[in-house]
């Protein structure tokens, strides 16, 4: 249903273009859930705002975002805007701003469906009113202000408004990551029984390898714009084959080991990224041919000699084009990583 | 302490102007004397129990002046401030809306337009257009369609900025819908404050065309041609100066009040700040 190929964007800054996102490919059958994850800045929100036609003003695209065999990247607005909030929803990750602080939630949820249902303001009503009960507000006046809400229920207005009109595509950028940590599980579980109930496709965008554990049946890493590990959860978790994937999750609080490690360093700014790997710098597994080139997606386990680092490196250095990345068709679900020197399979 | 302070210049302020306004009203239906019935025997009369602020030189009651004056004034400065935001709001808002290059046209336009000075440009537009009334509101009112567009544009690229646009933009809103739905109401009290201020200065322009001859036409009073007139007579009749100049302080002081006081209500920023 969603297919993003080869997706690169580069926005203007002071000192000329920099590319934001580089190469993104992946795609998203009807109701499956993916999950994105990666720190702030690695171009998770970019990659949600290129698939709905809201880059910033100047972003310059190459690649496609086909949705249903549309390409939305050469869409015209006016098609786009018949697209947003009818067939693709948004949740945003701030549920404090999300909402008009002037227009009362029950006014914010009926907008959608008199926009693209074109529903009478009675039966707009009803229906917000059946929303807002679905996501667990059946005791909230739908007259109340945004600034009346706790955190938790905005963002189940959010939810509603974003399920209005019954889209086939949710995108949920960082849902929980305002939220405290009860409320963080009750929304995750709404979005997941939304998700199942109404089959719809979930792209969600976390920085938290929990949250996609829970939620999502695949998942992305990405880093520096890129994604640098994706495959079925199962498999990655297990896996881990990108030392990025690793210190990530090593730098996440979980149940099983002790104290987070937070990655050393910080994501390069778009502007100044490293030459090679980009996550070179911070990788403890880097090694010289790290900087000489960028690592392309391949499937795991690396077929050859071994997975040892020596091997690996030798491996990549006699055949300097790494196999391409898999067709985002053919590709769904296998394991891929990019690295030269990926940690071998558990 | 300060919270009762801010609310009594809004108490006040709105006291002030609603007195105005009403005098301006029931200057429409009664003054206690005609304002343009000359009685050339009862000239320069000083205040007593017939004339509670004395008469001009025809004779005429200066009360009554006053009230008419009000009534022209008002009018004037309200429909400049109408002009004003009626193209300037838009104009503002299209461009917050576009940016780019539309944008920074309207901007270098608004910069061109405040290099002028005010009352000079509006003194130039009446003398080429003729004296008058409805010319003084256009002339004000041009004045007032940068200073419209210029505050709009500003505040409404903060609000553009804001996420709950991101998100109706991404509920399939389209610009214009955001802007009227979600834009606009969100800088309304910006615009209002601002059209206080507008509306006091309106005044003063109003009074200074009228002043020079090019504003309301005699025998309509008003506030300036009143000011021009007891020029002449400033030594004998000291107070004719005084009575337009009190109401046009008055009329300013008020709505200045006004303004400052819908600022603190209505910015919850800036009142919870204090
Ligand atoms: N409007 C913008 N103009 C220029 N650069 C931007 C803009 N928005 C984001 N960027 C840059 O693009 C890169 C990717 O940002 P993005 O918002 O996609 O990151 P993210 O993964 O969503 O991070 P977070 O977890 O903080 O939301 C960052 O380096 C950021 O500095
Ligand atoms: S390519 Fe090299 S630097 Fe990059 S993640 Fe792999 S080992 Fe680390
Ligand atoms: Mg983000």
């Amino acid at each position: 249903m969603l297919a993003v190929e080869n997706l690169s964007v580069s926005l203007p800054m002071e000192g000329g273009r920099v590319p934001v996102l580089a190469d993104v490919s992946f795609a998203l059958a009807r109701g499956e859930s993916v999950g994105l994850v990666g720190e702030s800045g690695s171009g998770k929100s970019m990659t949600a705002l290129a698939i709905m036609g809201l880059l910033p003003p100047g972003a310059a695209t190459s690649g496609r975002v086909l949705f249903d065999g549309r390409d939305l990247l050469a869409a015209a607005e006016p098609e786009l805007c018949a697209i947003r909030g009818r067939r693709i929803g948004m949740v945003f990750q701030e549920p404090m701003t999300a909402l008009n602080p002037l227009m009362s939630i029950g006014a914010q949820v009926t907008e959608p469906l008199r926009l693209h249902l074109r529903l009478g303001r009675a039966e707009a009503e009803a229906r917000a009113r059946r929303l807002l009960a679905r996501v667990g507000l059946a005791q909230i006046d739908p007259h109340r202000h945004p600034h009346q809400l706790s955190g938790g229920q905005r963002q189940r207005v959010v939810i509603a408004i974003a399920l209005a009109c019954g889209p086939e595509l949710l995108i949920a950028d960082e849902p929980t990551t305002a939220l405290d940590v009860t409320m963080q599980a009750q929304v995750l579980d709404l979005l997941g029984e939304l998700a199942a109930e109404q089959g719809l496709a979930l792209l969600l965008i976390t920085h938290d390898l929990g949250v996609v554990s829970a939620t999502a049946a695949r998942v992305m890493v990405m880093y520096a714009g890129r994604v640098v590990e994706a495959g079925g959860t199962g498999a990655v978790f297990a896996a881990m084959a990108h030392p990025y994937t690793r210190a990530l999750f090593a730098a996440s609080p979980h149940e099983a080991g002790g104290r987070p490690a937070p990655i050393p360093g910080q994501v390069p700014d778009p502007q100044h990224r490293p030459p090679g790997c980009a996550f070179a710098p911070r990788c403890p597994r880097a090694q010289r041919d790290c900087v000489a080139t960028v690592p392309v997606l391949s499937p795991l386990p690396f077929k050859g000699r071994g997975l040892g680092e020596g091997s690996a490196c030798g491996a990549s250095a006699a055949s300097p084009a790494p196999s391409p990345p898999p067709s985002p068709a053919s590709g769904r679900g296998s394991h891929v990583a990019a690295c030269f020197h990926p940690h071998p399979a558990p | 302490m300060r919270g009762a302070w801010r609310s009594r210049n809004l108490l006040a302020g709105g006291a002030i102007t609603a007195l105005m306004v009403l005098i301006a009203l029931v200057s429409l239906v009664w003054t206690p004397y005609g304002p343009t019935q000359i009685d050339i025997v009862h000239r320069l009369a000083t205040p007593s129990a017939a004339h509670p602020l004395g008469t001009d030189l025809f004779g005429r009651d200066e009360l009554s002046m006053l009230m008419a004056g009000a009534q022209s004034s008002l009018s004037v400065a309200l429909i400049a401030v109408i002009v004003g935001a009626g193209i300037g709001v838009p104009i503002g808002a299209f461009a917050a809306a576009r940016g780019g290059v539309p944008d920074d046209l309207v901007m270098r336009a608004c910069d061109l337009a405040f290099a002028f000075p005010a009352l000079l440009t509006a003194v130039m537009i009446t003398a080429l257009a003729g004296p008058g009334a409805i010319n003084a509101m256009l002339a004000i009112g041009i004045f007032n369609i940068p200073v419209f567009a210029r505050i709009t544009r500003g505040a409404a690229r903060g609000v553009w900025g804001r996420e709950f646009i991101l998100a109706a933009r991404a509920a399939g809103r389209h610009d214009t819908a955001i802007t009227v739905l979600h834009v606009l109401p969100n800088i309304a009290a910006v615009l209002l404050v601002q059209a206080t201020i507008q509306f006091a200065l309106a005044i003063v322009a109003d009074a200074g065309l009228s002043y020079v001859g090019l504003g309301t036409q005699p025998p309509q009073p008003s506030w300036g041609r009143m000011l021009n007139d007891a020029q002449t007579f400033i030594w004998r009749a000291p107070l004719l100066a005084v009575f337009p100049g009190l109401a046009i302080t008055f009329a300013v002081l008020g709505l200045n009040l006004l303004g400052d006081g819908l600022q603190d209500l209505l910015d919850p920023r800036v009142r919870r700040a204090r």
